[in-house]
This record gives structure tokens, C-alpha cells and sequence, in this order.
């Protein structure tokens, strides 16, 4: 396949671009070209080097948050907005470890309300997940995941949430929820952690963050919309 | 090896809500009380403070102050038939380790039962006839009338500071308050919080309807307060941090805030934390604990601590289990119906939320308490005939956001994709024009659900799990069916924009998606030793210098959050040790 040649650091610009208004260089000075009304620019929200993932993990994962949060005139694109970087670190780290995960046998198969049964770490599902992810993919359409077109993205992604899509031995209806979860937690948690930078999906949906206290604004803002920008951890100290 | 040590006055297992009350009353009547705690020792000066105590991610999402399922969890089957299976990953509840245990992480919603929830069998039977209760319904009144624990309510609402209004002043019912509840000797410590968009709108709604609403009664401080403790609580300031974070401002009560201090500056009281309680060593000729073994899990050394006196005050699922590990009473078994260990173990059951939504509201979810907004309790316990309609119990309902925090409130109209350009429209358009409306349903006892040992999983010290054979039962689907209809009633009349009224869909019992931590039963009250673990005084039948205190006495458990209850019977309980058992060591009840 032509495209495989490119080399995927290089290509890893163009997925995080694919489709979107705005462009962000993966380890040059942020650049951003979108409507007058767009955000204000976030600074480069990849890291030069990524901990855990590797270049097609790395790949996978930003055309994924890019199509579930695609650039547009309320936010950067996901990974603009640093989602795969927090994903990259939560994996790492002891979240990506199984921190307060059970992991005592037997690993049976349980009902879904019994939740997660696997003997995995959340590092090692997603290494399979995104594994099972693109060997389904490349077998329709004969590249990875992050070289579709936004319209293939999304539809592969719609097929995998309606559990249509057959990964062998593997659930892609599970994997889809995995990769929704850690990538909403990584749009809304605190820029901290590398995802949400520029507080983006807080000014997208009107959260301050952590103001000190409401104990006065409870009243005064009692069905006034709050006007004051929002404020991150990392503005506190 | 293990290290045997010199015998104190008092053994306390567990040191949050429960364990700090008992620790607290009984160092105050002179005796010697070591406290151990299986988690870590934290302070809300250290370790609740901003900015980072308020970082979602760690504490609601990755589940910072929570049991940790690697040392210690559940299974769950959902019938005797199935095979159990570890809940590998804490949702449904969260229990809580470390000082102050799961009181340092609620949400401050403190209740009183109803008089007639102390008395459930007997006044369902008097008001409906016995037949009418099924046979595999396995509820019991509470052998403490309502009367008799109401000194205890107010003493433990006094120590929260609780902020709410009366509807029931010595009989005298006060509009505006809580018309249902039994008489209360006195107000509230504190008058109620500010008031929200979403309880303000609820409460118009509801009058016109001709329901009854009142504001929560809240363990946040509507102003600063000093507990008879002489403890100073801060006011709140509608962070929005309240459930599953610790408060940095002292607003809410909690072991750490409301008691500890004092606690801790008594000589008489010994705190271990890092103490990992193993079992109860029982002696049962004597009918008595000898000593509680531990070990501490900073050096890995085993202790055994003799005691005349042991208070088993840890969450439900411990109590439970310190009890099946050391053989004390027998174990329930659900064929036969013997037993009474691991007996009627209840949760709750969510009727299926409403969400309304307007267009010209500014809701600001995120300028909340754990404890806000409006509540009814017309649909509750038997507060409303249940007369030809198949079920027993009800729900408390209400509306107010507890928080806006965004990683896990984001609300938009039914219909919405999950992600993609039309999700980013409609969550930046509707996020802070919604809330919802909420009830958490009674959950009442059944033959078939209980807890025993788990065969075939262990913990990190090597010992079975608890076990759970637990599932919704016919009462439970009815009670959230009748209370969903009553959610989507109360939601058109708001006359919202746009409202969400999901079908309630009988389902099974998950451990997935959070519902309640609110557990219950186990090593419930009784006035027989046989149908029950411990009697009216929470003294264990089967040890005499042994007392169960916490929300597995529940014989069943209501609608209400359990925390209320679980500190009025602890001051109770502590009377009865104090003014009783210290002068005459024995059974207080002669079975």
C-alpha cells in the first residue's frame, strides 16, 4: 500500500488535521487557521515524545479523538486540545498499570453487569484494542484506521458503538466505550493531565473550573449565566 | 508470628462516622480506646485543600479516597444458581478507607427514618393486613421506636450542623418543612442552604401538582457553626466538590471535621491507621471477643489486641465479613431460612432519572452542595396509600445538581450522538440549561438476597470476598416503574423546553454505573436471637462485649441515605454501653 510508505510521525500532522478547521504542528509553534470565532490558539499539544504509545498507537489514537471531537467553532480537534497526550500518560501510569483494578483469577466470562472480567491492564487492552481495531479495518479497506477519511472514521466508529463490528475474539462494542470514556475524561478533566488545554471544553460548555468560592455567587448569578473565565489547578498555584 | 499486646478498655474497628462516635462517647466515660483504621491516616488540612482537592479526574473518575479493589472487594451473582464474579473495578457504590472512611466523601444528605419505617411489618400489616405482605418479602420492624432514637437523630444532626426546616416541631407540622417526618424536639442547627435555579423550579412545580417540598436537609453548613464537640464548622461555599471529594472549607460534616479533633487530642484514645483488622477472636463458651488481630500493613507484622470491649463499626461489607471470618453467629441460609449472618442485605433501587431542560434558565450546576436543592416525601416509605397498587415503599424525590463537574454531567436531549460535531453543539447549548430529577427507591428486604463468603475468590491478605447474591426483586421494579411516572408528572409541569423521560426498564442489578453507597444489613437488628445478629442496643447476641454499629443493623433499608440513621443509632448505642453494659457487663436483652 502506497500510503504506508509515508512515514507516520510525519503523517500523525495530517490526521490530527484531517477535516478540521484548525491545524496544529506536532512539535512546531502552534498554528491555527479557523473562522474568526474559533477558540484562541492552544500551544502544541503533542509531546515530543510519547510515553507509552507507540507510532501507530499513536496514530490510532489521535485520528480517534479527532473524530469523536472533531475541530470545529467551538473547540480545537481533540488532539489539538491535548486528549491523546492525557490518554498516552493515563496509560502509562497507574491508571494504565491497573491501579484499583481486581486482577485475581479466575477471569470468566461474566454478564455485562458484572463490568470489566478481563485479566488485562487498561495498557493491554488498548494495545489489543487498537491491534483488533486496525487489523478489521485494514482488512475493508486495506489501510489503518488513522488513514481514512473523516467520513470512514466516523463510520467505523458508528459500527463499532452499535456492536457491529466483528472483531475476532474481541468486543469492538466494549473498546468503542473504552476509547469514548478515557477520551472524555481527557476533553473535561483539568489541563493538568495534558488533555483540555487552554481549558477548551470548559469555555465550550460554560464551566469556570474552580473558582475559590461561590459562597457570593450563588446569589448574585441565581439564573445569570456565570461570566467569569474558568480557572484550572495549575491557575491556583 | 504475631505480636499478642496489653489488653485496653475498647477495641474500635473501623474509625469513620460510626467508629468515631463510639470512640468518642466512650473515651468521654473514662475508657482506654485504640482505633483501628485499615486505610490511611488523612487530615482535611493536609490533605483537602485547594487547588487539589478539586481535580475531578483523580477523585470522582480514578477514585482517590475509595476502597481499593486490589486489597479488597465484592462478588456478585445475581441468583444462587450463578456463579459469582469479582467486581473488579468499583461503580455502583463506593465505599470509603482510610480516617474518616466513607464520611469523609458523602454527600452530607442526613434524614431521619419515618416513625412508621421503625415499625414497617407491624404498620404495613395493621394498614393493609399481614397477607398482604409476600411471603419472600423478609422485612422487620426496627426493635427502636422512632421516639426512642429521636433524642439520638437530634444529637447526631447537632454534630453536623445540619442546615434544613423542620415540618414536624413536637407535632406541630410547619409548611415549608418535611410534613411527613415525625416530630423533632428542635429545629435545625442550621436554617437551609441558598436556594438553586433547579430547586427553585422543582418547588413551584410540585406545589402545583399539590405535593409537599422542602430543602434538603444538608450536613453543609448554611453558615459557621460550632458543634457541641466545640468544633467549628466553615459555611459553604457551593464548590460543587462535595461527593466523592473531601472540603477544604470544613462545610461538611465529617468524621475529620465534626469529631476527630477532639478525639484525637484525648489522651485516652489510641489511633492506629495502616491496621488491617484480619479477624475477632471469639471465645464462645464465654460469649465474648477476646481481641481483635490485625496487622499493619506498613511493616507486615501481625498483632493481636485484646479488648473487654470491641465496637465492629467498619462498612457493611466488613462487618459482615469480620463476623463470617471469625464464626460469630450463623451464617443466613436462604433455604432454609436459619440463620441470620449475611440476612436481608438491601441497597437501593434508581428510578429512571428525568431531565428537563430550558432554554431560558441559567442553571449553574456547578455552584452546588452535595446536599442541595428541593426534595418531596409524598411518595415515600407510606406516605401514600398503597392501597390495590401492588408494592410497598416508595422514594424521596428531588431536584437539585449536586455538581457540574463535567467529566460525568454533561446533559443533552435524548436523541443526541455521543460525540461528534452535533454532540459538541448540544452539550455547549444545553449544559447549563438542565438538571434533573431524581429518586433513589426503598429497597426492601428479600429471602433470596444476602451475602456469605465467597468460594473461589480472595482479598490481598488471602481471605474470601464478600459475596453478593443480589438482585432487583418484583417489589423494586414496581416501586421505580410508580416513581418514574411520578418523575416525568413532576417534570411536564415545569413546562420545560425539552424533557428526557426515559422508560424504567427492569433490568438486573449492575455493579457498573454508580448508583447509591448505601448498603445495608447483614448483621441486622431483632428482638430474636435467631432472626437476627444483634438486638435493640446493637449488641451482638452471640458476644456480649461485642456492638455492631452501622447500616448493616438495617433490617431493610428505605429510600432515605442511610447516614442519619447510621449516627443516631451509634449515639444510641453508645448510651446503652455507657449508662448499661459499663455497669453491669452482659446481655441488655434477655432473649
Amino acid at each position: 500500500m502506497a500510503d504506508d510508505n509515508i512515514p507516520r510521525r510525519t503523517f500523525l500532522v495530517g490526521a490530527g488535521a484531517a477535516g478540521s478547521a484548525a491545524v496544529t504542528g506536532v512539535t512546531a509553534s502552534p498554528v491555527v487557521a479557523a473562522a474568526d470565532s474559533a477558540p484562541a490558539p492552544v500551544a502544541t499539544a503533542q509531546p515530543d515524545a510519547w510515553l507509552t504509545l507507540n507510532p501507530t498507537e499513536a496514530a490510532f489514537v489521535m485520528a480517534v479523538v479527532d473524530t469523536l471531537i472533531p475541530a470545529d467553532e467551538l473547540t480545537p480537534s481533540g488532539s489539538a486540545c491535548g486528549v491523546a497526550t492525557f490518554i498516552d500518560r493515563q496509560l502509562a501510569g497507574a491508571y494504565g498499570s491497573g491501579a484499583r483494578l481486581y486482577r485475581d483469577g479466575p477471569f470468566l466470562k461474566g454478564k455485562p453487569e458484572h463490568g470489566y472480567q478481563l485479566a488485562l491492564t487498561p495498557r493491554d487492552y488498548f494495545r489489543a484494542g487498537i491491534a483488533a481495531t486496525n487489523d478489521w479495518v485494514r482488512k475493508r479497506h486495506g489501510k489503518d484506521f488513522d488513514r481514512l477519511g473523516e467520513a470512514e472514521r466516523e463510520a467505523a466508529l458508528k459500527e463499532m458503538e452499535q456492536g457491529k463490528a466483528e472483531f475476532p475474539g474481541f468486543s469492538s462494542k466494549e473498546f468503542f466505550e473504552a476509547l469514548l470514556t478515557i477520551t472524555m475524561e481527557g476533553f473535561f478533566s483539568d489541563p493538568i493531565y495534558g488533555g483540555n488545554r487552554d481549558m477548551a471544553s470548559w469555555k465550550m460548555v460554560g464551566y469556570p473550573g474552580l473558582p475559590a468560592s461561590y459562597r457570593d455567587d450563588v446569589k448574585t448569578y441565581f439564573n445569570k449565566k456565570y461570566d467569569k473565565p474558568p480557572q484550572s489547578i495549575a491557575d491556583f498555584v | 508470628m504475631t505480636t499478642k499486646l496489653p489488653e485496653v478498655d475498647v477495641v474500635v474497628v473501623g474509625v469513620g462516622w460510626t467508629g468515631s462516635i463510639l470512640a468518642r462517647e466512650l473515651t468521654k466515660a473514662g475508657l482506654r480506646v485504640v482505633g483501628l483504621e485499615r486505610g490511611p491516616r488523612r487530615t482535611p488540612g493536609e490533605d483537602f485543600t485547594v487547588p487539589s482537592i478539586r481535580d475531578d479526574l483523580k477523585y470522582a473518575v480514578r477514585q482517590e479516597l475509595f476502597q481499593d479493589t486490589q486489597m479488597e472487594t465484592m462478588s456478585l451473582r445475581h441468583a444462587r444458581s450463578e456463579t459469582a464474579l469479582p467486581v473488579r473495578r468499583l461503580g455502583a457504590f463506593l465505599p470509603g478507607t482510610g480516617l474518616g472512611g466513607a464520611g469523609a466523601h458523602w454527600n452530607g444528605v442526613t434524614w431521619r427514618l419515618l416513625p412508621t419505617d421503625h415499625k414497617l411489618r407491624t404498620h404495613l400489616s395493621e394498614r393493609y393486613g399481614a397477607q398482604a405482605i409476600p411471603d419472600d418479602m423478609t422485612i422487620t420492624d426496627y426493635p427502636v421506636s422512632y421516639d426512642e432514637l429521636e433524642p439520638y437523630y437530634d444529637r447526631f444532626e447537632k454534630l453536623c450542623g445540619v442546615s434544613g426546616k423542620a415540618g414536624n416541631l413536637r407535632g406541630k407540622i410547619i409548611d415549608g418543612g418535611n410534613v411527613f417526618e415525625g416530630p423533632r424536639q428542635a429545629e435545625y442547627p442550621n436554617p437551609p442552604l441558598e436556594q438553586s435555579v433547579a430547586g427553585a423550579t422543582f418547588e413551584t412545580a410540585v406545589k402545583s401538582l399539590g405535593y409537599h417540598p422542602f430543602p434538603a436537609p444538608s450536613s453543609n453548613a448554611s453558615r459557621v457553626y460550632t458543634n457541641p464537640e466545640g468544633l467549628t464548622m466553615g459555611a459553604c461555599i457551593y464548590c460543587g466538590h462535595c461527593e466523592r471529594f473531601g472540603c477544604e472549607s470544613n462545610a461538611k460534616a465529617s468524621p475529620g471535621v465534626s469529631i476527630l479533633p477532639a478525639l484525637l487530642s484525648d489522651d485516652k484514645f489510641e489511633l492506629r491507621c495502616n491496621a488491617y483488622v484480619k479477624d475477632l477472636v471469639h471465645d464462645k463458651t464465654a460469649r465474648k471477643v477476646k481481641s481483635v488481630r490485625y496487622v499493619d500493613t506498613r511493616s507486615g507484622e501481625d498483632y493481636e489486641q485484646p479488648a473487654s470491649l470491641v465496637i465492629l463499626g467498619a462498612y457493611v461489607f466488613t462487618n459482615n465479613l469480620l463476623l463470617l471470618y471469625s464464626g460469630i453467629g450463623e451464617p443466613y441460609d436462604p433455604v432454609t431460612g436459619k440463620g441470620s449472618v449475611g440476612k436481608n442485605y438491601c441497597y437501593q433501587v434508581g428510578a429512571a432519572g428525568v431531565t428537563v431542560f430550558f432554554e431560558d434558565k441559567e442553571v449553574n450546576p456547578f455552584m452546588a452542595s452535595g446536599a442541595h436543592g428541593i426534595m418531596i416525601d409524598d411518595f415515600n416509605g407510606d406516605n401514600f396509600d398503597h392501597g390495590g397498587l401492588g408494592f410497598f415503599g416508595g422514594a424521596w424525590i428531588q431536584a437539585g445538581p449536586t455538581n457540574g463537574r463535567p467529566i460525568l454531567s454533561r446533559p443533552v436531549p435524548a436523541g443526541t450522538p455521543r460525540w461528534g460535531r452535533d454532540w459538541k453543539r448540544a452539550t455547549a447549548k444545553w449544559y447549563n440549561h438542565a438538571f434533573n430529577i431524581g429518586g433513589s427507591c426503598c429497597n426492601y428486604a428479600h429471602r433470596e438476597n444476602y451475602l456469605d463468603l465467597d468460594p473461589t475468590y480472595r482479598d490481598a491478605l488471602g481471605r474470601p470476598l464478600i459475596r453478593m447474591t443480589y438482585n432487583f426483586k418484583e417489589n423494586d421494579y414496581r416501586v421505580a416503574e410508580y416513581v418514574t411516572a411520578v418523575l416525568g408528572r413532576i417534570g411536564r409541569a415545569m413546562n420545560p423546553t425539552l424533557i428526557n423521560t426515559p422508560a424504567y426498564r427492569r433490568g438486573n442489578f449492575s455493579a457498573i454505573p454508580y448508583q447509591s453507597t448505601h448498603n445495608t444489613g447483614g448483621t441486622i437488628l431483632g428482638t430474636d436471637p435467631k432472626e437476627s445478629v444483634v438486638n435493640r442496643y446493637l449488641q451482638a447476641w452471640d458476644a456480649d462485649n461485642l456492638f455492631i454499629v452501622g447500616a448493616s443493623v438495617f433490617p431493610q433499608n428505605q429510600s432515605y441515605n442511610p447516614t442519619g440513621t447510621v449516627g443516631a443509632l451509634a449515639y444510641w448505642a453508645a448510651d446503652a454501653i455507657t449508662k448499661q453494659y459499663m455497669k453491669s457487663p452482659g446481655p441488655l436483652v434477655h432473649a
